[in-house]
């Protein structure tokens, strides 16, 4: 097992969580994960695993942190 | 031609006199309007080595074809003039309502010359014309200017006015319209002062003729349907507005923090968009014509009113170390009634503490107020000592460059061409480093906006931190946006529409028959001669550069440790997509192929 953080933003923020912590099997993908979690892959604009754009196949490891964001954009 | 009406008002501030003159059609369709037009006006009337704050240089509030016009965030204005902060050109936008009233009443284009004697403002009620004394507004804030002449002229009048920033000639003043909304950046708000003159009062009773009916109907349709299906403009920007960016470039390691000292902010979620929605937003507000609606009303305390967009979070709150919402609330706030850039203002603040932090700026200078990273509690009254210029607070009206260089560190400013960069830190984002480099007005980001695609993914993903392709992806968001800004609309737009949709606009509009290759090869025209504007102002291509931090620095911790922009590789490829010499001068050959 690993050791991983998830942090949710903007509207992929639920009932006002921010982050949590997950042991998870090793080798799982993002993609696993996310539908282990509830998280629809198509609500996620940008992807990121320690602030690094991630593809959805990309397998997490041991105290990976990963950041997920609806689209959204300014200026 | 539909789209225009035709007139310029053309007020000369010396002896006090106005005339109407035609706007030449030919001409503003090689230059569109608002950007284009009126940098075309000012290369014609204005030298451009003119003194920036002297009678000699103009002001320009021109609209686009598409002001006051039925379609989507139609209602935008810019102001062009000569840059006191940069010494390049100007040209700052702005939204509202005050642009499109201006429409109605039948004008296009203000030009002012000269220098008033006395503080006066304008007065138009369609073609009634008046310069009124402003004795009684001078030294007044943005709010107060604008309800005391809202009871004083006709009912739904719009206001655009500076505040004391502008009258005490701060360097990084601000022109204001409808209270909260401002043509923010290069310091217009200052030429503006210099003339004299405290607003421009504008109510109209017209509507521009429009071709086709049908036509426009359908146009609107097929935009608004684009606007909403697209993720950023039909749910991120109306739920969160800009400020969702502050958590999305905390978590890149991009978030410039402490003066660009650092690019992570560990405090980044309490200035964010998330924390402004939940705890301090009331409603959003929108801009005239506009179904993104971007804008916030929040409520600090006792007191509410328009927040702060994604920059101002940034400027005073990251960049200074700060993370309480409150203490930046406040201070946009008071940017707004001093008529302050916050851009500008909070990137000036932070060099400010890295002065006072390093030894520079010493105590007695502060008369008691805190200076320091992460201390929120004196930020809203430096701006308030900014705009009405006392203590230190006057030098900091100047803007960083000029405050950094007067203690003899000019290092510690964080500008190109003397104008604050924005919140993205260029070393773990290389496209918009080169933008700001080769921005005609200095570090800009929304000159060429490469944040989309670098960033956001769109219209598709690209490395952020690979230098290839990064000059032609400048240079097209580059030219775009030009003409983005010429035609009137606002630039948000451009996440659901490309350059396409912006000549069907502009040919349902106007009746012209542009393809979108066309609108960019306007785009370009307008670039080129800002550029050429700049040359013969003595900008020279050698200040297409960065602060040395963010060359040689390489990003300390975080996401992006290790990076520093790699300019150098970008900036001669880019300069010869531009068809530039290897100088950055545009060539004789592509001057006469814009038509220049
Ligand atoms: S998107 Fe925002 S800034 Fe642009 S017109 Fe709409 S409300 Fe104004």
């Amino acid at each position: 097992m690993i050791k991983i953080e998830v942090r949710y933003f903007a509207t992929l923020r639920i009932d006002d969580k921010k982050k949590e912590t997950l042991e998870i099997q090793e080798d799982i993908s993002v993609e696993s994960l996310l539908e282990q979690i509830g998280v629809a892959l198509e609500d996620v604009a940008i992807l990121l695993v320690n602030g690094i754009r991630t593809s959805p196949e990309y397998k997490l490891k041991d105290g990976d942190v990963m950041s997920l964001f609806p689209p959204v954009g300014g200026g | 031609m539909y789209g225009y009406n035709g007139n310029i008002l053309r007020v000369n501030l010396t002896d006090g006199t106005w005339k109407t003159e035609e706007l030449d059609l030919e001409m503003a369709k090689k230059f569109i309007g608002g950007r284009g037009l009126g940098t075309k006006m000012m290369m014609d009337e204005v030298d451009p080595k003119v003194d920036p704050l002297s009678p000699e240089n103009k002001l320009f509030v021109v609209t686009g074809p598409m002001t006051g016009n039925p379609v989507a965030t139609g209602g935008r204005y810019m102001v062009v003039t000569k840059s006191p902060l940069s010494n390049t050109i100007a040209s700052s936008n702005s939204g509202g309502k005050w642009g499109a009233e201006l429409k109605f009443a039948g004008w296009d284009i203000i030009a002012f010359e000269g220098k008033s004697e006395e503080p006066v403002y304008l007065s138009i009620e369609d073609d009634k014309v008046e310069l009124l004394s402003a004795a009684d507004l001078w030294g007044t804030t943005v709010s107060n200017t604008t309800k005391k002449l809202e009871e004083k002229h006709e009912k739904g009048c719009k206001v655009l006015a500076i505040g004391p920033g502008g009258e005490n000639l701060s360097h990084i003043a601000a022109i204001m319209n409808d209270e909260d909304r401002a043509a923010g950046r290069s310091g217009v708000g200052a030429v503006m002062g210099s003339k004299n003159l405290k607003a421009i009062v504008v109510k109209g009773s017209g509507k521009p003729e429009v071709p086709d009916q049908d036509r426009i109907k359908e146009l609107n349709k097929k935009q608004l349907a684009k606007i909403k299906e697209n993720g950023v403009t039909g749910e991120g920007l109306p739920t969160y507005g800009t400020a969702v960016l502050v958590n999305i470039l905390n978590e890149l390691g991009s978030l410039p923090t402490n003066n660009f000292q650092v690019s992570q902010f560990e405090k980044a979620d309490d200035i964010s968009g998330e924390t402004l929605a939940d705890k301090y937003l009331i409603k959003r507000t929108a801009c005239y014509r506009c179904p993104i609606g971007c804008g916030r009303y929040v409520k600090s305390g006792d007191w509410e009113g328009g927040g702060p967009e994604y920059e101002t979070l940034w400027s005073f709150g990251s960049d200074c170390g700060i993370n309480d919402m409150d203490s930046i609330i406040m201070a946009n706030h008071w940017c707004n009634e001093m008529g302050l850039d916050t851009i500008s203002a909070g990137a000036t603040i932070a060099a400010a503490i890295e002065l006072h932090q390093r030894g520079y700026i010493k105590d007695d200078e502060l008369d008691g107020l805190e200076l320091e990273f992460g201390n929120g509690t004196d930020i809203a009254e430096w701006v308030k000592r900014m705009g009405y210029g006392q203590g230190l607070g006057a030098k900091m009206a100047q803007g960083s460059y000029r405050l950094t260089d007067g203690y003899g560190a000019p290092e510690l400013s964080m500008t190109v061409k003397k104008l604050e960069m924005p919140a993205y830190d260029p070393r773990g984002i290389m496209g918009i480093g080169l933008n700001y480099a080769t921005s005609n007005r200095g570090g800009c980001h929304v000159r060429g906006y490469t944040i989309s695609p670098e960033i956001l993914g769109l219209p598709e993903q690209l490395d952020r931190f690979e230098t290839k392709a990064k000059p032609t992806w400048v240079k097209i968001f580059q030219d775009l946006t030009a003409a983005i800004d010429s035609l009137g609309v606002c630039l948000f737009t451009s996440f659901a529409l490309g350059a396409d949709d912006y000549a069907e606009m502009y040919n349902v509009i106007a009746g012209t028959d542009f393809t979108g290759n066309d609108i960019l090869a306007i785009g370009d025209r307008i670039y080129n001669i800002e550029k050429q504007f700049n040359l013969l102002a003595g900008v020279t291509s050698a200040e297409d550069t960065l602060p040395k931090r963010l060359l040689v620095d390489p990003i300390p911790e975080g996401p992006s440790k290790g990076w520093v922009n790699k300019l150098d590789e970008m900036l001669g490829e880019y300069y010869k997509e531009r068809g530039w010499g290897e100088d950055g001068i545009p060539t004789e050959a592509k001057l006469k192929e814009l038509g220049l």
